[in-house]
């Protein structure tokens, strides 16, 4: 309401000013905050197939005795290599079925046709975005940056089960690996 | 909704230092009155909706036919972003704070906006803003190509250089906005007259004071999202590149986070000029006032729980899709409600048709319309055959041109006689809108055939099959170009006050503080608070 | 009389063939959505007609209330405003009343969506890629891939030529699926943003650059389903269509093994090109023809580029210098711009004929020939 006397009124005015300004300076950082936000939306959510990205520590025997015999879920890798790069990625198993609960090895390779030094990081992705979340994987070259020479070919391993939990009307997903150049001293900001 | 018992402030002593208007450009550059600074951002929007509408000429003239015909490509692009930015935030959020400068301390007994100087500032940096933007055209590679909508990595590793005058320049609109919001909310909390209470307040102020929070929630958002834009493109940050560690489809949740209140900044003041207007020439009160306000206040609400229905088609798990299909629905009960007041004030009243009440009544049919649509947009599983087509655009051009303009149109017909002292012409003012109304459905209606038929949007060029509607699309979209001349015309003719001289009340069934005031508004009012009972 | 029976029987053959063509499919509505092909496109179409029903019938009910007090109650008619400005009982019916109606809404949109997801096992899986501005196809299990260009000659689309039935829906390549089996769809984008849609099938799903997304169709009847990309994705966004050939299950074994085999032979060629030369009018008119359908939309036909966007070729210095530079960024691309590598859309005999044409063209005449084994060493030796 309106103040008789305006000095009194500055002051209440400063005070609503003061308490927007900060209202302002806070939803300027909340639009920051939602980039970690997101990420931790995805892990959960399975937003995205951005399947999480490190190795998980909490596995015990137990998660690998459940195998699901009764069904097997077809699994297709597929790898891009971003263009402009002279890398040659493939999978060497694009397509496996396994049960649930099981324990697989998949190959892929990278090659490095030139005769530079390469810095690769693999970014993964997984459809049905869901079906991520029950992609639990054990080794994987991409948890890490690779460093792969001029003219040569690496062999990678990648050790994975899918939860018996797996909903059951997925049988069947991909798992794509987006190959990027990085400049080797920097770590990619992983999720 | 408010009665004033005395009104009378020039027979106390005056506790403000009294004086006119300054003479020539100074009083321009450095006033800090409200109604010289609403005037400011009138005649602003105003002009920035004559520029965006040249650019939506050029748009329509080059898809008057099948083939490339007058433009490239790349300018096509340049001008369909160009013109939706300008649209946004040059004209209708501009026009909306002018309005408020003007009318809301006259509407709760203020005599000036809270901060004054920060009025000035707010208003002397948004052409510097449109100027950058606009420049921003002309240098090497061309401005800004990638759409309102700015979604990376088009606009970072895909964009020319100009992306940093885009950025600079959205930063700017962003802080005129966010202050200008900041001086609304602080000039309604504190500024009000004895006796005006939180709910006898008029509800364009309500509406106003919703937007403002709105505006300062979600401002900061997109001066985030742009400056994220910024880094990535020119520092090296990956915020949106996958390579990094990012992902392109976090920058649009972030925008819509934004953009959808956006929406509502663009329509709820709207709301408040319609409900206003609808009562005076009904000559009834308004229904329904308290479902008013909090069906303005739930739609704010909402819109910060329904960004990811523009992001439909991005790939999202079927729980989120639902989620967002729901609250979407959802926000149809409150506009519903809105729609249905104001049939019901019009029930029973003693109506007459004044220019204001014509455009009323258009927009609450026409934005009802846009309601439809929005209404089957927000279906997920036909979304993803509406989604990026001209029905889209017939959608959101429904409830901005025919909703948001026609609003901020209609208030300049019932409170410019207020501001000038004189009635303008009306003969003029009803060719206006005859000649508006057919040639905007002329110019939006038959964008929702093309849509449905599969003619995507932003493109300069399009399939044979298209081309019979948009011949009569560009040829709609020519005449409502040509018709906002007349609007000019008017305005000019206003100004110069030629027209017959108004009484203080100059429309019978109207109310509010406004109205208590001699026409035209002297420089300075209620400088003693009025008393409200 | 016999002018009336020719009339007539024109009149006939007219409405015959409109009602051939519109079940057919083949002339689609110019105002309203297609039913399509598959059985979700039908539910979508039969869920958008409900949906567009139920606004009509609120827009008569609201709309007519409105018209009524417009016309009955106006002032000139002399009625005096009545007082009621609240009533709780309607306020609480028309909050009630719409929210009942969108439940009604909401179950059929429920079902339909929840229909779309399936990720029971497909029989095909096709991963879609898009690139400015072009997409590219790639058969998961069988050694089949290829790029999609837009085939509209740029003379229809300059107005210089009469503008056919396809105008801007058609492609040189287009993809080819088998009817009456599960086809799955992985979309992604190797540079911005781009949307795979065939309004036919009530696909439409965005290729996010990094990450995959995925959609499915199973198509009833055999044709040929056009749609174009649905995301602003740059200068050409308006000039990159999608065209699907959908063919019966063993028609389409055919072709797949046809493609199989052509590509084959395809190396075959290859290796025989990479043992001779290619005369350097042969290199020049291939290189043209190349030119045209990659490299135009940017640079422009006349080599010009557009400034600021685009680089210009004519005497630059890629064009005009070393040669193992210009076959690098032909084969390589450029990081970080809408350069794109070549290598792997195009033959190392375009690859040569287009850089040969690059060094010759627009009055540069260099007399520079590349071959293709030159392309070759290049990539097997890079470096070196």
């Amino acid at each position: 309401m309106l103040k008789r006397d305006s000095n009194a009124q500055q002051k209440a005015n400063n005070k609503i000013v003061a308490r927007l300004a900060l209202v302002v300076v806070c939803m300027f950082a909340f639009g920051f905050a939602l980039v970690p936000l997101y990420d931790v939306f995805c892990d959960l959510t399975g937003l995205n197939g951005r399947s999480i990205q490190r190795a998980d520590a909490g596995l015990t025997a137990d998660d690998l005795t459940q195998v699901d015999n009764n069904r097997k879920v077809k699994l297709e890798f597929v790898s891009f290599s971003k263009a402009g790069h002279q890398w040659r990625f493939s999978a060497l198993e694009p397509v496996v079925r396994v049960h649930p609960g099981e324990m697989q090895n998949v190959r892929f390779t990278i090659e490095n046709t030139s005769s530079e030094t390469a810095f690769v990081q693999a970014i993964p992705s997984v459809s049905p975005g869901q079906a991520g979340l029950y992609l639990h994987k054990t080794e994987c070259f991409c948890f890490e940056q690779q460093k792969i020479e001029g003219k040569q070919k690496v062999e990678f391993v990648m050790r994975f089960y899918l939860d018996s939990a797996l909903p059951k009307d997925i049988s069947q997903m991909t798992l794509a690996y987006t190959l990027y150049a990085v400049d080797g001293n920097t770590t990619a900001r992983v999720n | 909704m408010t009665t004033v018992t005395t009104a009378n402030e020039s027979a106390t002593p005056q506790e403000h230092e009294h004086h006119g208007p300054e003479k020539g450009i100074k009083r321009w550059l450095y006033t800090t009155n409200h109604k010289d600074i609403g005037s400011l951002y009138l005649w602003f929007a105003f002009i920035m909706f004559l520029t965006g509408g040249a650019m939506a000429m050029v748009i329509r003239a080059e898809l008057f036919q099948p083939g490339l015909q007058i433009v490239e490509p790349h300018f096509f692009n340049q001008m369909t972003t160009v013109h939706g930015l300008i649209m946004v935030f040059g004209a209708v959020m501009p026009a909306f704070t002018g309005l408020a400068n003007w009318m809301i301390p006259m509407m709760i007994g203020a005599p000036d906006m809270a901060l004054p100087r920060m009025n000035n500032l707010s208003f002397w940096i948004l052409p510097f803003a449109f100027a950058i933007l606009l420049a921003s055209l002309f240098v090497e590679g061309g401005g800004p190509a990638f759409g309102w909508t700015f979604y990376a990595p088009l606009s970072t590793t895909y964009s020319g250089d100009s992306t940093a005058l885009f950025v600079f320049s959205v930063h700017i609109m962003g802080i005129s906005s966010i202050m200008g919001a900041i001086n609304v909310i602080v000039t309604i909390w504190n500024m009000r007259a004895p006796g005006m209470t939180w709910m006898k307040m008029p509800l364009f102020v309500w509406t106003w004071f919703i937007t403002a929070f709105l505006l300062i929630a979600v401002m900061p958002v997109l001066a985030g999202a742009v400056t994220m834009v910024l880094t990535d493109k020119f520092f090296g940050t990956s915020f949106f590149d996958a390579a990094g560690g990012g992902d392109p489809v976090m920058f649009q949740h972030i925008f819509w986070f934004f953009g959808h209140p956006e929406v509502y900044i663009m329509i709820l003041p709207a709301f408040g000029i319609i409900s206003t207007i609808v009562p005076t020439f009904s000559r009834k009160k308004l229904f329904g006032y308290a479902s008013m306000v909090y069906a303005t206040a739930s739609i704010a609400l909402l819109s910060f729980v329904v960004w990811a229905h523009h992001m439909f088609t991005t790939g999202m798990p079927v729980y989120a899709e639902l989620f967002f299909m729901y609250c979407t629905m959802l926000i149809s009960v409150p506009t519903g409600v809105k729609v249905f007041n104001w049939v019901a004030t019009m029930w029973k009243g003693a109506i007459s048709y004044e220019v204001p009440m014509m455009f009323s009544v258009a927009f609450i049919i026409l934005f009802t319309f846009g309601g439809f649509s929005g209404l089957m947009l927000a279906i997920t599983p036909v979304d993803f055959q509406y989604h990026d087509t001209y029905f889209v655009v017939a959608h959101f051009h429904y409830v901005l041109v025919t909703g948001a303009i026609f609003s901020l149109i209609a208030a300049t017909y019932y409170w410019l006689p207020k501001w000038t002292g004189v009635m303008y012409d009306i003969g003029l003012a009803k060719a206006h809108f005859w000649c508006s109304l057919i040639s905007v459905n002329v110019l939006f209606f038959p964008m929702h055939f093309v849509g449905l038929a599969g003619m995507p949007r932003r493109i300069p060029d399009y399939s044979v099959q298209f081309a019979d509607w948009n011949q009569i699309i560009s040829l709609g979209g020519f005449a409502f170009g040509l018709s906002q001349f007349i609007f000019l015309a008017l305005l000019i003719k206003a100004c110069r006050k030629q027209g017959e001289p108004v009484d203080a009340k100059v429309w019978d069934g109207a109310e509010g503080l406004e109205w208590e005031v001699e026409s035209p508004a002297p420089y300075h009012t209620f400088t003693k608070p009025p008393k409200i009972d | 009389m016999v002018k009336h029976y020719k009339f007539l029987a024109a009149l006939a053959l007219l409405l015959a063939n409109s009602v051939k063509a519109a079940s057919s499919g083949e002339s689609p509505s110019t105002y309203n959505l297609t039913k399509g092909v598959t059985d979700i496109s039908q539910q979508v179409y039969d869920l958008h007609m409900t949906i567009f029903y139920i606004c009509v019938v609120i827009g008569i009910v609201v709309f007519g209330v409105m018209l009524y007090a417009m016309v009955f109650h106006r002032k000139s008619r002399g009625v005096k405003a009545a007082n009621f400005h609240e009533s709780l009982k309607v306020e609480v019916a028309w909050t009630i009343i719409p929210f009942i109606i969108l439940i009604g809404m909401a179950i059929p949109a429920t079902s339909t969506l929840l229909d779309m997801e399936d990720a029971s096992e497909a029989d095909l899986t096709i991963v879609v890629t898009g690139s400015q501005w072009k997409w590219h196809y790639r058969y998961l299990e069988h050694d089949v891939e290829f790029y999609s260009l837009l085939s509209t000659p740029v003379e229809q689309i300059q107005n210089k030529w009469i503008k056919g039935d396809d105008y801007l829906l058609e492609v040189d390549k287009p993809l080819v699926i088998p009817t009456d089996r599960k086809v799955r769809f992985l979309m992604t984008s190797d540079d911005v943003i781009h949307s795979w849609w065939v309004p036919d099938f009530a696909v439409k799903k965005d290729a996010n650059p990094g990450f995959i997304n995925e959609a499915w169709t199973k198509v009833n009847e055999p044709g040929i389903y056009r749609g174009q990309c649905a995301e602003l994705c740059g200068k050409d966004h308006g000039f990159m269509p999608v065209v699907v050939t959908a063919l019966e299950p063993a028609k389409f074994d055919a072709w797949l093994q046809k493609e199989i085999e052509a590509k084959k032979a395809a190396a075959a060629e290859e290796a025989r090109l990479l043992a001779m030369n290619m005369s350097f009018d042969s290199l020049m008119k291939e290189g043209e023809k190349v030119y045209g359908a990659y490299c135009a939309a940017c640079h422009q036909a006349n080599g010009a580029g557009l400034p600021g966007v685009f680089p210009g070729l004519v005497g630059s210095a890629i064009t005009t210098g070393d040669v193992k530079e210009h076959i690098d960024i032909v084969v390589n691309g450029k990081k970080g711009t809408a350069m794109q590598a070549f290598a792997k859309q195009l033959t190392l005999a375009q690859i040569a004929a287009v850089v040969t044409y690059e060094r010759n063209a627009w009055g540069m005449n260099s007399g520079d020939s590349v071959q293709p084994k030159d392309i070759y060493q290049f990539i097997n030796n890079s470096g070196e």
